[in-house]
């Protein structure tokens, strides 16, 4: 009797012998493996640790009436909206701060401050909210139920929820219904090895340079020398997330 | 003899007759779609066998390296499998592979399995327009990791 069974026999037998070398070389010489993984940490990609990516918005340069990053923003990663300020998805939103005593008007976008501990991913169910190794605190839609705790917890009320289906999603940013969103600080570009958001793009552009994205852990940035030079201050400082996102003349 | 002849015929009728929709099954939902970039390459990343049973695992693994580690340019891409396989309009505007009849869904349709992938996921290949310059932009990343470019598609 012939056995036509479609098992895949040989990748099994690949998958076993590969394991088996695996495991013994991790026994034999764990230091060797290690090493190699750690020398390949540049070229193996993908986010590390050595960086931490941040932003510093500047007050005053944030002109009254432009909408220039969020309009940037939205064209960036497909965020369309249903005229109903209530639910739509807002990943940067401008916001105004009048003193009421003096008239003073303060301007700055609010947009997710990329927490070193972030309060979204302790309340987190599913893991879905997480923070990679640089610093980027984001939502993994694989895991994300939509229970919507993290927007509880935001301090920034920073992060959307998606109500509606959705379709011709940006390749950007894939995102769907029923799963909460935020500021992903481009990821899509930081792992592309371009150092500028699509925000800053475009604040740039429109001549204000009120926004700098950069390495808050490489000294020799621009954004760690202005922070270095400049009075800077997180906001709610008091919660002691140690914000990423950094405001100047606040 | 003359009965034995006729039922032969009918059998080989009947036969015809069974073949012809498992024929038109396969030949319509089986192979990748006219039209496509998919239809003018050799193979797929890897072996076309291979992909039909495991693009789900492979794609299933990679995903987690790219969203959690930032990891681009993976052998194995969703938006590559979509910018490959769907097909184009006469206009040479992308149709939607969970279309009727299109790549995924063809597949997806007669096996009856209903994946989550395109609730998320953009289902027509990128507008050049639209994440712009996203595309030379990990393509260089991908040269620079050194990692497998998709084979038929060989750069330099």
């Amino acid at each position: 009797m012939s056995n036509k069974s479609d098992q895949p026999s040989v990748e099994r037998r690949q998958f076993i012998g590969g394991t088996l070398a695996a495991a013994g070389a991790l026994t034999l010489a764990p230091g060797v493996i290690l090493h190699a993984a750690s020398d390949s940490d540049d070229a193996a990609s993908g986010a590390a640790s050595k960086h931490r990516w941040g932003m510093l918005i500047d007050s005053n340069k944030c002109a009254e009436g432009c909408s220039a990053c969020v309009d940037a923003c939205n064209n960036e990663h497909g965020l369309q909206g249903h005229d109903r300020p209530e639910t739509d998805a807002v990943w940067i939103r401008p916001v105004k701060l009048k003193d009421k005593q003096t008239g003073h008007v303060n301007r700055l976008v609010m947009m997710c401050q990329h927490c070193e501990h972030p309060p979204c991913v302790d309340v987190c169910p599913t893991n879905a909210s997480f923070k990679r190794v640089d610093g980027i605190v984001l939502v993994d839609r694989h895991r994300c139920i939509g229970c919507r705790y993290c927007m509880m917890a935001c301090p920034y009320k920073a992060r959307s929820f998606v109500h509606e289906a959705l379709a011709n999603q940006s390749v950007n940013a894939p995102r769907g219904k029923g799963c909460v969103e935020s500021c992903t600080l481009c990821v899509h570009r930081v792992d592309a090895g371009e150092m500028q958001t699509a925000c800053q793009e475009a604040c740039s552009k429109e001549g204000h340079a009120a926004i700098l994205f950069g390495d808050l852990k490489d000294p020799n940035s621009e954004i760690s020398r202005v922070l270095k030079s400049h009075n800077s201050v997180q906001i709610r400082a008091d919660l002691e997330l140690n914000t990423g996102v950094r405001y100047l003349n606040l | 003899m003359r009965s034995s002849l006729i039922s032969k015929r009918l059998f080989i009728i009947l036969l015809a007759g069974l073949m012809l929709p498992a024929v038109q099954v396969f030949g319509e939902s089986r192979y990748v779609t006219k039209n496509s970039k998919a239809a003018s390459a050799d193979s797929c990343v890897a072996p076309t066998d291979v992909m039909r049973r495991n693009h789900m695992d492979f794609l299933q693994h990679g995903r987690d390296d790219t969203v959690r580690d930032g990891i681009r340019g993976l052998k194995y891409s969703l938006s590559e499998c979509i910018e490959c396989h769907a097909s184009r309009d006469s206009n040479g505007q992308g149709i939607s592979v969970t279309e009727e009849g299109e790549f995924c869904q063809a597949c997806h349709g007669y096996v009856a399995v209903n994946p989550a992938c395109f609730q998320c996921h953009r289902t027509t290949p990128a507008e050049s327009g639209s994440g712009s310059s996203y595309g030379y932009r990990l393509e260089a990343h991908t040269h620079a990791l050194g990692m497998q470019q998709p084979a038929g598609r060989q750069r330099d």
